[in-house]
């Protein structure tokens, strides 16, 4: 559907705010090289985005997002710190509901900056807030952060920490893997195969490209993860308050702080909150009336690993979120093949900030 | 009328035509062997036409026919949302075929989709690129590993043969139809404890009925209950 007039002005005055907090006006290309995408997140993103194939170039995508491209042209140019802002359309497969459009603007504004994390937070933060002024919007914040912390701190092997952190997007996996870790029973099939002596009895020729060494090499993992101590009730328990959280950020700052005592490992993530939030406040957000909620942004694609924050129509349920963001180091850390630009950003759909003027 | 879709070729057209025909309706081709046009005896009003089995879900969602016999699994798979789309009316009990997750029978520690999980995590760091499934069930496959949460996989397409892939070295994975087994065993592979993605059987299904006439309404009130269903 062609944006409408109305849109394409909105989308420009939110350009041209941003750009006055001192962002570059960048562009992207429409057409993303899918093997980007499919990299980092699988998939998932065929589900999400059009992959179509180039004879050529082979498999591309209409853009899902910018922020790949924008990480992308920033990882050459080097250039730090850098404020970039950007305006243009975006497309999305939608299975579900045919109500939700397909394409639709973003207007962005991102900050890799390395300084200040929580000043940035707060600057993107505040940054978003401005462009929606007035409207009848409700905040959701949280952070990835703090249940990362929490779990690399976790009375465990490394490989289950591992485990735990590659899931953290995936609440049921998460859910179950927590489960499983937290008892001493060892699944049936597996308690037999530990106790074989030789396991490769009747099992088949070798084919394909995982080789016996592979298979040998996770039946030891299997072998040390039995041998290994469940994770206490009391972290599990730990681990459950932090996902539990909904409420005010101050309350919640609290909260941790209690949690921290019986968790000292996230000591450093309550840190960066509290910093965050005095950020916040300097920049004249309520922290004292912001909601933050444990889980959020969990179900959000992978590679938010901090601060994330939405903004959603306080009376209208059936839209989705107006404008969205959050920190991405994960994100830079992965284009930048080990090499991490702090990043955070935010986007606005101006279609739907207009529905609600 | 109504349109009544119907596979055009197999045996999953002639159990069709012995499951209408039991019930009291006959179907048949009309004409010669190889022509696609149907007759239909015992009810008035319905209009048989002869489709590929994997095009009827599309012609059901589209409206150009308004009831049609077709896997269960082929409509999951080919229309996105499917239940706002079509209706089941009866599952015809005939065309049993598992949509399974299989894996080479050497690999030993791989029993659930847990362990497939945590192999293809290891796989992807070891090789360098996503433990590869393969299958013509896109959409189902991910939908299911989705809701189960496995990472670090990757879907490849195979229209045919699929079972030779792993030995091919062109997949690590399989998800496909079976209904004995027999094949994947011959390859070397075996199910998964919990890879059973979706249980299918030939069923009858109605479109959405927005623009039907109060006589193609009627008609399928009427074929309802001489079938029984």
């Amino acid at each position: 559907m062609p944006t409408s007039q109305a849109t394409q002005t909105e989308a420009r005055r939110l350009r041209d705010l941003f750009a006055a907090r001192g962002a570059l006006v960048i562009k992207a290309d429409v057409l993303q090289s899918a093997g980007t995408l499919l990299d980092l997140y699988g998939e998932d993103i065929r589900a999400r985005s059009y992959v179509t194939s180039d004879p050529l170039r082979g498999e591309m995508v209409l853009r899902p997002d910018f922020t790949v491209p924008v990480v992308q042209m920033h990882m050459d140019a080097h250039a730090e710190p850098a404020r970039y802002t950007y305006s243009g359309k975006v497309f999305r497969k939608q299975e579900t509901d045919e109500a939700r459009a397909n394409e639709y603007v973003q207007v962005g504004y991102e900050v890799f900056d390395g300084q200040n994390p929580a000043a940035a937070d707060a600057e993107v933060f505040a940054a978003v807030a401005q462009g929606l002024e007035g409207l009848p919007l409700r905040a959701a914040t949280g952070d990835i952060g703090v249940l990362m912390d929490a779990v690399r701190g976790l009375q465990t092997t490394d490989d289950r920490k591992a485990a735990l952190l590659r899931h953290i997007w995936r609440p049921a996996r998460f859910r179950a893997l927590l489960k499983r870790f937290g008892s001493d029973q060892v699944p049936p099939a597996r308690a037999a195969l530990l106790a074989a002596e030789d396991p490769f009895v009747e099992a088949g020729p070798e084919i394909g490209l995982r080789t016996r060494e592979e298979v040998t090499a996770r039946i030891d993992a299997l072998r040390a993860d039995a041998d290994a101590a469940p994770i206490s009730g009391e972290e599990i328990a730990l681990i459950d308050a932090i996902l539990n959280l909904r409420e005010t950020s101050t309350n919640v700052l609290s909260h941790l702080r209690d949690i921290a005592v019986d968790m000292p490992a996230i000591g450093g993530a309550v840190g960066r909150l509290d910093a965050r939030l005095g950020a916040l406040a300097d920049r004249a957000v309520d922290v004292d009336a912001l909601p933050f909620e444990g889980s959020y942004g969990r179900t959000s694609l992978e590679y938010y690993d901090g601060f994330v924050f939405g903004f959603y129509a306080s009376d209208r349920p059936d839209l989705p979120p107006v404008a969205t963001g959050g920190r991405y180091d994960a994100l830079t850390a992965r284009l930048g093949q080990g090499r991490v630009v702090p990043a955070v950003g935010g986007v606005i759909r101006p279609d739907l900030a207009l529905e609600l003027t | 009328m109504l349109k009544l879709g119907v596979p055009s070729k197999g045996r999953l057209m002639e159990k069709t035509f012995d499951w209408f025909g039991s019930r009291g309706i006959s179907l048949r081709k009309s004409g010669s062997d190889r022509e696609y046009a149907g007759a239909v005896d015992g009810i008035d009003g319905v209009e048989l036409v002869l489709l590929s089995a994997g095009e009827i879900p599309r012609e059901l969602a589209s409206g150009t026919i308004h009831l049609g016999v077709t896997g269960s699994d082929l409509v999951r798979e080919k229309l996105a949302n499917w239940d706002a789309r079509v209706a089941e009316l009866a599952p015809m009990g005939f065309g049993g075929a598992d949509l399974i997750i299989a894996v080479p029978k050497f690999w030993v520690d791989v029993h659930t989709l847990d362990d497939l999980d945590a192999a293809a995590a290891a796989f992807r760091r070891r090789h360098g690129f996503r433990l590869r499934i393969a299958t013509k069930y896109h959409r189902l496959v991910r939908d299911f590993l989705r809701e189960h949460g496995v990472a670090d996989y990757q879907l490849v397409d195979s229209q045919g043969a699929t079972e030779g892939t792993v030995k091919n070295e062109t997949a690590e994975a399989i998800a496909d139809i079976t209904s004995t087994g027999e094949t994947l065993r011959a390859n070397g592979l075996k199910i998964l404890d919990d890879g059973l993605i979706h249980a299918s059987q030939a069923t009858l299904f109605r479109g959405r009925r927005l623009n039907w006439t109060d006589e193609q309404r009627q008609t399928l009130k009427t074929l309802q209950a001489v079938l029984g269903i």
